[in-house]
């Protein structure tokens, strides 16, 4: 994404992004540009531009290995871990199934899940910046090298439980799949509509609570389909099992 | 939680300010992102202050120029601003829209110290 110009006194350049520096700074004059003292330097990159071309390359590297890849989002508590251990307890004999499983500090859920996955790599986001609340694809990069691509045919990532912060970062994923549980609320997609425009599929999780809530599902779908009108919705319960099947076979069609 | 995005992003912007100004002061860096990207303008610039008071882009000028989300209707042909984030039409409610604006989230320039 080179970005060519002319100045004034006729030198040309062109700008990168791809970690190329700024390196004419007494060719040209730039004084044209802002006031006497100061030259402005045309950047024009995308804010997320570095981690977007770390996402490419993991997408790169998966597709290498014939690996399809879910980025699994949700709120804290909406039951990601749970439904993912019911999904490698009715695929692990037929499909095998890397995690990488982000926590911001903990190995809790990547133990839940350990008897059931294939391969389980953890990334705990502390290690970044303050704990960060979401994977970014130099993160999922780090876990990716800790699984035996070549032996899998799915790779899961688990990412930090938050609405605002993964729904931002490509990590290099082939689908963002969002749970929802029907305990959060109707509204959320309007709160959060850069998580929930950002998925191609819902799970509405734990439906089998729904008799004891005043939740009301046409009410939440309606805000759903405002805000990201192309999103499929599968309802399920990862406690019963409802609708789990289901998305196991979406799962297994997606394979390669 | 919501500061730790802005930190991210904070973060990100620093980072390529830092490699497009290579090493010249910087006075100002400029910045555009949509009203889509739930950015909240004043924990960027407290993440930003926080991140760059130590560093050589100490006192550098974040200058946020926020987008409004304005879609276009297939519909009716009108124009219209977003006060919410759903996607329709202002005029006749319509959601057969274009997102005309609203998803930027792009560093567009720096003003340095021009070096003698």
């Amino acid at each position: 994404m080179g970005r060519f110009h002319t100045h004034t006194d006729g030198t040309v350049h062109t700008h990168h992004d791809d970690g190329h520096r700024h390196e004419h700074r007494d060719v040209g004059d730039h004084r044209g540009y802002t006031e006497t003292g100061t030259v402005r330097v045309e950047v024009l990159e995308q804010l997320l531009s570095e981690n977007d071309r770390v996402a490419a390359e993991n997408r790169r590297t998966l597709r290498d290995a014939g690996v399809r890849s879910v980025n699994l989002m949700s709120s804290p508590g909406a039951g990601k871990t749970t439904l993912l251990r019911e999904t490698l307890r009715r695929l692990g004999d037929g499909l095998r199934i890397g995690v990488v499983e982000g926590d911001i500090a903990t190995s809790i859920d990547a133990d839940r899940l350990v008897d059931f996955a294939h391969s389980v790599s953890l990334v705990n986001t502390s290690a970044g910046f303050g704990g960060e609340c979401h994977l970014d694809a130099v993160m999922v990069r780090a876990g990716l090298q800790d699984l035996p691509l070549d032996d899998l045919d799915l790779v899961v990532i688990e990412n930090v439980g938050n609405l605002v912060c993964p729904a931002e970062f490509d990590v290099g994923e082939d689908a963002k799949v969002m749970v929802f549980s029907v305990t959060e609320g109707e509204d959320k997609p309007l709160k959060y509509p850069v998580m929930f425009r950002s998925c191609e599929l819902v799970l509405v999780n734990k439906v089998d609570l729904l008799p004891h809530l005043d939740f009301e599902l046409d009410r939440f779908l309606d805000h759903l389909c405002a805000v990201n009108p192309a999103a499929d919705v599968m309802l399920i319960s990862a406690r019963t099992g409802e609708g789990v099947d289901a998305w196991c076979d979406r799962l297994r069609r997606a394979r390669g | 939680m919501t500061l730790v995005h802005e930190l991210s992003l904070a973060q990100a912007i620093a980072d390529t300010t830092a490699r497009y100004a290579d090493g010249r002061p910087v006075s100002s860096v400029q910045v555009r992102i949509g009203y889509f990207r739930q950015v909240v303008p004043d924990s960027l610039q407290f993440a930003w202050e926080l991140l760059t008071d130590d560093s050589v882009l100490a006192g550098a000028v974040l200058a946020v120029e926020h987008v409004p989300a304005v879609v276009a209707c297939a519909g009716c042909g009108a124009h219209s601003q977003l006060d919410l984030p759903v996607l329709a039409c202002g005029a006749c409610g319509g959601t057969d829209v274009t997102m005309e604006s609203g998803d930027e989230f792009m560093i567009e320039a720096i003003d340095v110290a021009e070096v003698a």
